[in-house]
C-alpha cells in the first residue's frame, strides 16, 4: 500500500492549482438548476412535504458527488494518453492497489469540494437541512463508487472519445433519472425497477433522508458499500491490464 | 547489473523482439543502436515494468523483473522517449512527487532535489511550471527526476531526439557525468555520433534482433579505418581501407566524385544489416 499518498499528493497539487477555476465550474450547473427549477417553482410546488428547493439540494449533492468523482476519469485519461504521466506511476515501485487508492481518494476529494459548493449555494437559497454523519457517509460512499468506476473506465478506454461515450450513455442518464430532480416513485413500476438497481438512486435517497432528519435505510448503505467494493476491485483489475 | 535472456515480445501479430540476450556490467555506458521501429523502446519498457514481456527473463541488479517487480523497479531510473513531465507542476514539484513515489523521507528528498537542481544547473528554475521550459530544459529536468531516488541503472530512451546540436552536447556531458558517479547507463539512440561519443559498448538492434554487440572501436575496426564515399551515376557506394595510405592509392573513375573520411558506426551497421540506422536504404539519395 505504500505510495498511495504520493499519487494523492500529486492530484492535490494539481487540484490546488486549479481550485478557483474548479470552484467556478462546480457552481455553474447547480446554480442553473437551482434558479431554473428551484427558484422558479420553489414557492408553489411541494414534494414529499418539502419545498422544491429543499428537495432539490440533496439531489444535487448526490448528482454532483457522482459527476465530480467520475470526472477524474477524463483527468487520468488526458494524463495517460496525452502527457504520458501514467508511465511515471507504472515505473515507480508502488502496487496497483496504492495507485488506485491515491486516484480514488483524489476523486472523492473533488466530490467533497463540489458538495461543499452546493451546500453553500443552498444557504443563499435559504435551505438549511441537517448535514449529519449519515448524510456525509452517503456522500462518501457515492463518491467512492464513482471514483473507482472512473479509474476502471480510464484504464479500459483507448481514447478520449470513448471516455465521452461512457459519460453520455451512463453517467448523464443516471444523473437525471436517479431521483435527483423528482422522486423515483413518480415513475412507472418498470422504470422504478430499473432505477432501483442503480447506485445513484440509493445515494440520492440516503442523502435526502439524512438531510431531512429521517432515518435512511440500512439496506441502501449496504448496497452502496458493496457497489463501491465491486467497482474498486474492477479498477484494480483494469490497472493490472493497462500494460500492453 | 542488467541481464536479459531470450526476451521476446509480441504485440498482437507484430513480433517486436525476437529473443534478445544481453549482459550489461555495472558502471558501463551501454548504447542500444537501431533504426526506428527496431524495438529499442519496447526493450526499455519491458525492463522498467511498463510493458509485459511475452517470454524470456530479465534481472536488474539481481532482481527478476517479474518475481521481484517492486525491487527491480527500485533499481532503475527511466527517462522515456516522449516528455512526460507534469506540465502544470513546477520543476521542484515534479521531482518531489517522484521522490515520494519512491518512498523517500522528506529531509532526504529535499536535500537530493536541491543537489540535483544544482547538478543540472537549474536551481533558479525550481519554481517554474514545467510547461514554460524549453525542450532542452525539459530533458534535463527529466534526467534529474529519474535520479532523485539514486537508481543503480539509468534508462535513457533517445535522450537527445529533437534537440539542436549545442543542447545535445550539453546533455551528453551530463550523461557522462552521471556515469562517472557510478551509475550504469542503458541508452537507446538512432544517432550514430551519440553512440560513438558516449558508449563503452554498443549493441546493434535490427528488427527485434541483436546483430552485433561490442565496443565501438571493435565494431568499426572490422571494416578498416578509412572510407571513401564515391558517387557516380547518382549511385553512392563506399569502399573501405585499412590505412590512410591505402586509401590514398584510390583512383577515381571519370565523372565520379568522392570524399575520404574515417569509418563510423553507420558503416558497421550498414555492413551487418544492409541498411542505415537513420532509416535510408543503401544507395538511396540523401533528401535535400
Ligand atoms: N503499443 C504497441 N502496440 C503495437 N505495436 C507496437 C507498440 N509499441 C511498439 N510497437 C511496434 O513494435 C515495434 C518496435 O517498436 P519500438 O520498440 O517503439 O521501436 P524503437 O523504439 O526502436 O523505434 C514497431 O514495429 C512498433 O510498430
Ligand atoms: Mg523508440
Amino acid at each position: 500500500m505504500k505510495g498511495w499518498s504520493a499519487v494523492y499528493y500529486r492530484e492535490l497539487l494539481i487540484l490546488r492549482r486549479r481550485l478557483s477555476r474548479m470552484l467556478a465550474s462546480m457552481s455553474v450547473s447547480p446554480l442553473l438548476y437551482l434558479i431554473a427549477f428551484g427558484y422558479a417553482m420553489g414557492g408553489h410546488v411541494r414534494v414529499e412535504g418539502y419545498s422544491y428547493t429543499e428537495f432539490l439540494i440533496p439531489g444535487l449533492v448526490a448528482m454532483s458527488s457522482m459527476t465530480q468523482a467520475f470526472g477524474i476519469a477524463s483527468e487520468i485519461n488526458i494524463s495517460r494518453f496525452y502527457w504520458h504521466i501514467f508511465e511515471e506511476f507504472q515505473a515507480a515501485p508502488i502496487s496497483n492497489r496504492a495507485y488506485v487508492c491515491g486516484e480514488v481518494l483524489a476523486g472523492m476529494t473533488r466530490a467533497l469540494i463540489a458538495v461543499a459548493v452546493i451546500l453553500t449555494l443552498g444557504l443563499f437559497f435559504g435551505v438549511f437541512l441537517s448535514y449529519t454523519p449519515l448524510f456525509w457517509l452517503a456522500v462518501l460512499l457515492n463518491s467512492f463508487i464513482f471514483a473507482s468506476l472512473a479509474v476502471a473506465v480510464a484504464m479500459l478506454v483507448k481514447s478520449h472519445a470513448d471516455q465521452a461515450m461512457v459519460s453520455n450513455f451512463i453517467i448523464t442518464p443516471m444523473a437525471f433519472l436517479g431521483g435527483t430532480f423528482f422522486p423515483v416513485e413518480r415513475l412507472p413500476e418498470w422504470a422504478q425497477g430499473i432505477l432501483f438497481l442503480l447506485p445513484l438512486t440509493h445515494a440520492a435517497k440516503s442523502v435526502r433522508a439524512a438531510a431531512f432528519g429521517q432515518t435512511p435505510s440500512l439496506f441502501s448503505y449496504l448496497l452502496l458499500f458493496l457497489a463501491g467494493c465491486i467497482c474498486f476491485t474492477i479498477a484494480l483489475r483494469c490497472v493490472n491490464r493497462a500494460r500492453d | 547489473m542488467i541481464k536479459i535472456r531470450n526476451l521476446t515480445k509480441y504485440y498482437k501479430n507484430i513480433h517486436a523482439l525476437k529473443g534478445i540476450c544481453l549482459h550489461v556490467p555495472e558502471g558501463e555506458l551501454f548504447a542500444y543502436l537501431g533504426p526506428n521501429g527496431a524495438g529499442k523502446t519496447t526493450t526499455i519498457r519491458i525492463l522498467t515494468g511498463l510493458t509485459q514481456l511475452s517470454s524470456g527473463d530479465a534481472w536488474l541488479n539481481g532482481f527478476h523483473i517479474h518475481q521481484h517487480t517492486l525491487d527491480a523497479k527500485r533499481q532503475c531510473g527511466l527517462v522515456p522517449q516522449s516528455v512526460n513531465l507534469d506540465q502544470e507542476l513546477t520543476v521542484y514539484e515534479n521531482l518531489d512527487v517522484h521522490g515520494r513515489l519512491f518512498h523517500m523521507p522528506s529531509e532526504k528528498r529535499k536535500e537530493k532535489i536541491h543537489e540535483l537542481l544544482t547538478y543540472i544547473d537549474m536551481e533558479d528554475r525550481k519554481d517554474t511550471p514545467a510547461r514554460q521550459l524549453s525542450g532542452g530544459m525539459k530533458r534535463r529536468v527529466m534526467i534529474a527526476r529519474s535520479l532523485v531516488h539514486s537508481p543503480k541503472v539509468l534508462f535513457l530512451d533517445e535522450p537527445t531526439v529533437g534537440l539542436d546540436a549545442g543542447i545535445r552536447r550539453r546533455i551528453w556531458a551530463l550523461i557522462k557525468k552521471i556515469q562517472q558517479n557510478g551509475t550504469t547507463i542503458f541508452l537507446t539512440t538512432h544517432y550514430i555520433e551519440e553512440a560513438e561519443f558516449l558508449a563503452d559498448r554498443v549493441a546493434f538492434l535490427d528488427e527485434g534482433k541483436i546483430v552485433a554487440n561490442d565496443t565501438p572501436q571493435k565494431l568499426m575496426a572490422r571494416l578498416g579505418e578509412w572510407a571513401i564515399d564515391r558517387i557516380a551515376d547518382n549511385e553512392m557506394n563506399t569502399v573501405y581501407f585499412e590505412t590512410r595510405e591505402a586509401a590514398g592509392t584510390y583512383s577515381p573513375e571519370q565523372h565520379e566524385s568522392f570524399t575520404l573520411r574515417r569509418v563510423n558506426l553507420e558503416d558497421a551497421f550498414l555492413s551487418l544489416t544492409g541498411k542505415k540506422v537513420s532509416g535510408k536504404a543503401p544507395g538511396q539519395k540523401e533528401k535535400s
